[in-house]
């Protein structure tokens, strides 16, 4: 069953077309996401996804329940966690979470034992009493997110949840939303890190300047659209470009570096190593890395 | 622009109301001080420095001490301070810094709730600062009662309409450092021109024109007709420029707010 259904949806300012008629579609207990560069277009679709920002074309059910006519009852039934800090800093933690349990209507009483579970869940259980300022950022996202659960949702959406995080904390969250998954929450997130959307996600967009360029699950796109492994070869000099020249491979020149992506096998590596040379070469699996910037091209977006 | 709907107002709005009332009431004794000790500082530099120059006045076919002529414009200055600072500088923090009104919008709130309630949390603190002020005022013997007790819905009426202006001020300016010029050109001519702290007939007939289009004024009138026991049919006319105005400025301010935030 679907979640959310996003059909041809389109968000224009002036003459920027932020999003382009982008569907898709959410099933119930999946994680998706939505992959792309900064300014792909991907916190305009999650804000259009709850109301913050109006769309200019398009269909969006969520819940079965067509956001313009039941946009309440829509947002009492998903949590979102922004990619900006928006907890309240007049507020302590435990009192972020019960305070925010207000604007949903649910009980001091159930909001209090919510709270409490929610602290427990991503320790922050001693923390309780402390203001939102003296917070590392690793903490004021997992605040985030609890908050973001507060109301028991039935989806939860993340805008780049992880980013700005260092590893712990990053491993931490990703934990956490993988153990929420288990329990059967469905979650749409948007990301530029591809360990991220590899480790959480069943099946992902990539979006780039408003438009969907592939869907699909990440490890069959990747072994489609790339290979199984990439051969990278460092400060490749002539006879290693002669070498592939009568290989039929796919290669890929980025001037000081060379990238041969392989779909079955490492014979090819194996002669190179053998024959020509083996300092700089490095075989390893083809990811989600690689389709993406195959995908959305290298060059710097900001 | 778009206007909001009654229907689009729930009574989620005092949520917001009472996330305000929640941050204030951790700190009530410290901002319960300046409406309990302003009007006594007030009181002894007009009471006792300025009165000795001005003695008394004429005012309504009474003769009255100055501090007691000033005692309901006191009031009514701190009904127009405590709301219109609240939706300028308190409500632009809140909006812009602390990105408080992102996180309520993903909440089952809507933006038009998440403005009124933050109007109606700026009318009440002009209910809090008026009522206490008042006590302090009532114990010198300065105001007249019952109809001193008229304050209370002229403090959430005068404090609607100020509010209204300030996030107004909110929704139009780019930066904060901007709210000094509405409180340059309205807030401190009012202060000082709206029959605060001399009869309105003390000015030239053009300014006494003018005049009558500043809130404050109608506001004084009114705090100080009720406070002192000045009963007129032009206090009627005040009320209505004080209703209607506010019945306008409190959707436009909605209006506008909804036009800056949502993009």
């Amino acid at each position: 069953m679907d979640i959310v259904q996003v059909e041809s949806l389109r968000k224009t300012y002036g003459d920027l077309h932020a999003v382009k008629d982008i569907s898709f579609n959410v099933r119930k207990g999946e994680c998706f996401g939505l992959l792309g560069p900064n300014g792909a277009g991907k916190t305009t679709t999650i804000r259009m996804l709850y109301g913050y920002t109006p769309r200019d074309a398009g269909k969006l059910t969520l819940f079965g329940l067509d956001i313009d006519d039941d946009i309440r009852e829509i947002k009492r039934r998903i949590g979102i966690c922004q990619q900006e800090d928006s907890l309240d800093p007049d507020l302590s933690v435990l009192e972020n979470l019960v305070g925010y349990a207000r604007y949903f209507s649910i009980s001091k009483q159930r909001s209090v034992q919510r709270a409490a579970e929610l602290l427990e869940f991503f320790a922050l259980q001693s923390r309780a009493s402390d203001k939102i300022a003296i917070l590392s950022g690793g903490l004021k996202r997992r605040l985030m997110l609890a908050r973001a659960l507060v109301n028991d949702p039935e989806l939860l959406i993340l805008d780049e949840p992880t980013t700005g995080l260092d590893p712990q904390s990053r491993q931490l969250l990703w934990e956490k939303l993988a153990a929420l998954k288990r329990r059967g929450l469905s979650i749409l997130l948007t990301t530029h890190y591809m360990e991220e959307a590899e480790r959480l996600c069943d099946r992902l967009v990539i979006v780039d300047h408003g438009e969907i360029l592939v869907e699909g699950k990440p490890s069959n796109l990747v072994r489609e659209r790339v290979g199984h492994s990439v051969l990278e070869i460092a400060e490749p000099d002539q006879k290693v470009r002669d070498f592939l020249a009568a290989e039929t491979c796919r290669v890929e020149d980025l001037g000081n570096r060379l990238l041969v992506y392989l779909d079955d096998g490492d014979q090819l590596f194996l002669k190179l190593t053998r024959e020509v040379r083996t300092e700089g070469c490095t075989l390893r699996p083809a990811g989600l890395e690689d389709l993406f910037l195959k995908l959305t091209g290298r060059e710097l977006r900001e | 622009m778009i206007w909001p709907r009654p229907a689009q107002i729930s009574r989620r709005t005092l949520r917001v109301w009472q996330r305000n009332f929640t941050v204030y009431s951790r700190t009530w004794k410290i901002s319960f001080l300046p409406p309990l000790l302003e009007p006594l500082l007030y009181i002894l530099a007009f009471g006792v420095g300025l009165a000795v120059m001005v003695g008394e006045l004429q005012y309504g076919g009474r003769v009255l001490s100055y501090t007691v002529f000033i005692a309901p414009a006191l009031v009514s200055v701190a009904i127009m301070y405590n709301a219109f600072f609240e939706t300028t500088y308190n409500s632009f923090v809140r909006m812009y810094w602390q990105k408080t009104y992102d996180a309520l919008l993903a909440t089952p709130l809507n933006l038009e709730e998440i403005i009124l309630g933050e109007m109606l949390w700026a009318a009440t603190k002009s209910l809090i600062a008026a009522t206490l002020m008042s006590i302090v005022i009532s114990l010198c013997g300065l105001f007249e009662f019952p109809g001193a007790l008229m304050l209370i819905p002229l403090a959430l009426l005068g404090g609607l309409l100020f509010a209204a202006l300030g996030m107004i001020c909110t929704a139009l300016v780019p930066g904060i450092e901007m709210f000094n010029l509405p409180i340059f050109l309205g807030v401190t001519p009012m202060f000082l021109f709206s029959g605060t702290f001399f009869p309105l007939q003390n000015l030239p007939g053009w300014a006494q024109a003018v005049a009558q289009l500043l809130p404050l004024t109608h506001l004084v009138a009114l705090v100080r007709g009720c406070s002192l026991h000045f009963w007129s049919g032009t206090l009627w006319l005040s009320l209505l420029y004080l209703l209607m105005a506010t019945a306008v400025l409190l959707p436009l301010a909605i209006a506008l707010m909804v036009r800056r935030i949502v993009k």
